[in-house]
């Protein structure tokens, strides 16, 4: 079996993937990224959370225009994850108006980014629709 | 009340393409224009603040002063993303308030003609090996992978989760705000683009993130804004004329962006608006059914619906309906933009939060020509910069 590592430290691969947070122990508020201090309430103590794998779509947006190197169109969303946003792209969905909406409901799915030069391969996510 | 703070001389340049002139002859005729139109001197100005966003650390308020006039007065150079203009009249403003000097010159400019899409940098990807980097430890780029960074891509989510949150928007709907200002700008002789177009041209010209088009999304172009300030005090020993013509800062506000639970995902540009209006009309001692006119940061025809709500123009929610009744066409009860706005007037961006100013006391003047909104006493001005930084001036046409 070939070694993984995730595209972002707060995906947690293996046979369930899913994301973690941080979370304040004092007011709860959540993070993915690494804070010196809660931006709500200033306490500094921070314990990690699993956060739900599916959701409802808040927001998107089809982006047809990016920066050089990344393909498009792609749809990038905001995800109620049973009340934590999470940033994602909805994946394996024609990428328009018709297939994407808003309030639609969604689950996370892991996608490849392939193998560097020692065979190790990158996996990232995003969210796909759940079948009605 | 002495402590009142006036603007005395304001001028924009032509919004659009400079090819022959730099950032700094930029920054200087706006400079020198609206020392001219205050009827006052390079010699009069205790303060200069100044922004160039995509300068920044270069210090464009020194190189202004080389082409202008080096009189040895303090010099701030200010840098708040989109609010950097509005940034830089408060600072201009804070001087005079805190008594340091009678006159202050505020300055923005930016060179942004052919820039292209802002923001969400270039990937190279080199996957020789594998690394995690920064605070999400992340092994490659993010942008376009987990989300996007492109404003227009940003701004389309905000007026989306609008949309999610109380109904009633469409990509059309977005469209038609957006055919609002550029049927504004056509009477508007600053303006980068000036042309008029149908609702069918917006929505089928190049999509860029929906639900934006290219027209719905703000002009990258060239321009400068300036702005001369004086005490209320010194104001009185001036002309009947400069008095005349002066208009009343009556609130000069700058707020950032307080934690929410979604603003790690997405910059939520709601609640420093909100903030800031509130903020604002308290100071002013009036309430938004005051205003005759509103020039509002439609950096995508997204953003303007959201800052109909956050400005309170309209019920909390009603924002919707409130574009729908016409309220903001510059025949309406609440003319929103009626430069133009940034999809049409132009967006260059320390510029910007100065321009905005300078609408609004064209009107309070009388001097806005074939667009002047009839008898305009007050109204309100307002910039968002992502990150974020949110200003909002109102002002007071001279009693
Ligand atoms: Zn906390």
């Amino acid at each position: 079996m070939s070694q993984q590592v995730p595209l972002v430290e707060y995906l947690v691969l293996g046979d369930d993937p899913h994301l973690r947070a941080h979370e304040c122990t004092k007011c709860g508020a959540r993070y993915f990224d690494r804070r010196n201090a809660c931006a709500s309430c200033f306490a500094d103590e921070f314990r990690d959370v699993d956060i739900a794998t599916s959701g409802e779509v808040k927001a998107f947006t089809i982006v047809v225009f990016a920066a050089p190197g990344v393909p498009t169109p792609f749809v990038a969303a905001m995800v109620d994850c049973n009340g934590t946003s999470v940033r994602g792209n909805i994946i394996n969905v024609e990428p328009d108006a018709e297939h994407v909406s808003l309030g639609m409901k969604v689950r996370l799915a892991t996608t490849s980014l392939g193998e560097d030069t020692n065979g190790v391969e990158a996996v990232g996510f995003g969210f796909e629709p759940v079948p009605a | 009340m002495s402590d009142d703070v006036w603007i005395l001389g304001i001028n924009m340049t032509k919004f659009g393409k400079h090819p022959d002139l730099d950032t700094v002859d930029l920054a200087a005729a706006a400079a020198r224009d609206a020392i001219a139109d205050a009827g006052v001197s390079m010699g009069d100005m205790g303060i200069l603040a100044a922004g160039n966003l995509m300068g920044a650390g270069l210090g464009i308020g020194q190189a202004l002063q080389k082409q202008i006039g080096q009189t040895g007065i303090p010099v701030y150079n200010v840098s708040n993303a989109c609010a950097t203009g509005a940034t830089a009249l408060r600072t201009a403003i804070m001087a005079i308030k805190a008594g340091e000097c009678d006159f202050g010159l505020a300055v923005g400019v930016e060179k942004l003609a052919g820039a292209g899409l802002l923001a969400g940098g270039s990937r190279g990807d080199t996957k020789s090996e594998w690394t995690p980097k920064g605070r999400y430890g992340a092994v490659a780029p993010v942008d376009g992978r987990i989300g996007t960074d492109t404003m227009p891509g940003v701004f389309a989510q905000i007026g989306m989760e609008y949309g999610h949150k109380y109904g009633g928007t469409s990509f059309e709907l977005f469209a038609r705000i957006s055919e609002k200002n550029h049927a504004h700008s056509t009477l508007n002789p600053l303006a980068a683009y000036s042309k008029r177009m149908t609702l069918d041209e917006i929505m089928n010209d190049m999509m860029i993130a929906y639900p934006n088009t290219r027209p719905m999304c703000s002009a990258n172009c060239d321009g400068a804004a300036a702005a001369v300030v004086v005490s209320g005090t010194k104001l009185k020993t001036l002309s009947q004329e400069q008095q005349r013509r002066a208009v009343k800062v009556a609130a000069s506000i700058l707020t950032t962006d307080p934690w929410q639970e979604s603003c790690q995902i997405l910059p939520d540009v709601n609640t420093l608006t909100r903030n800031a209006a509130t903020q604002a009309y308290e100071a002013a001692g009036i309430g938004p059914e005051d205003l005759d006119l509103v020039e509002l940061h439609d950096c995508f025809a997204t953003a303007e619906l959201v800052h109909y709500d956050n400005l309170m123009l309209c019920e909390p929610g009603g924002a919707v309906d409130f574009f729908e009744s016409g309220a903001t066409w510059r025949d309406g009860s609440m003319p929103v933009n009626v430069s133009g706005g940034l999809e049409s007037k132009g967006h260059p961006i320390a510029a910007t939060g100065i321009a905005n100013v300078w609408e609004v006391c064209h009107h309070l003047r009388g001097e806005a020509g074939d667009r002047q909104i009839e008898n305009a006493k007050v109204g309100l001005a307002h910039v968002i910069g992502l990150g974020s930084a949110c200003g909002v001036h109102i002002l007071e046409r001279a009693a």
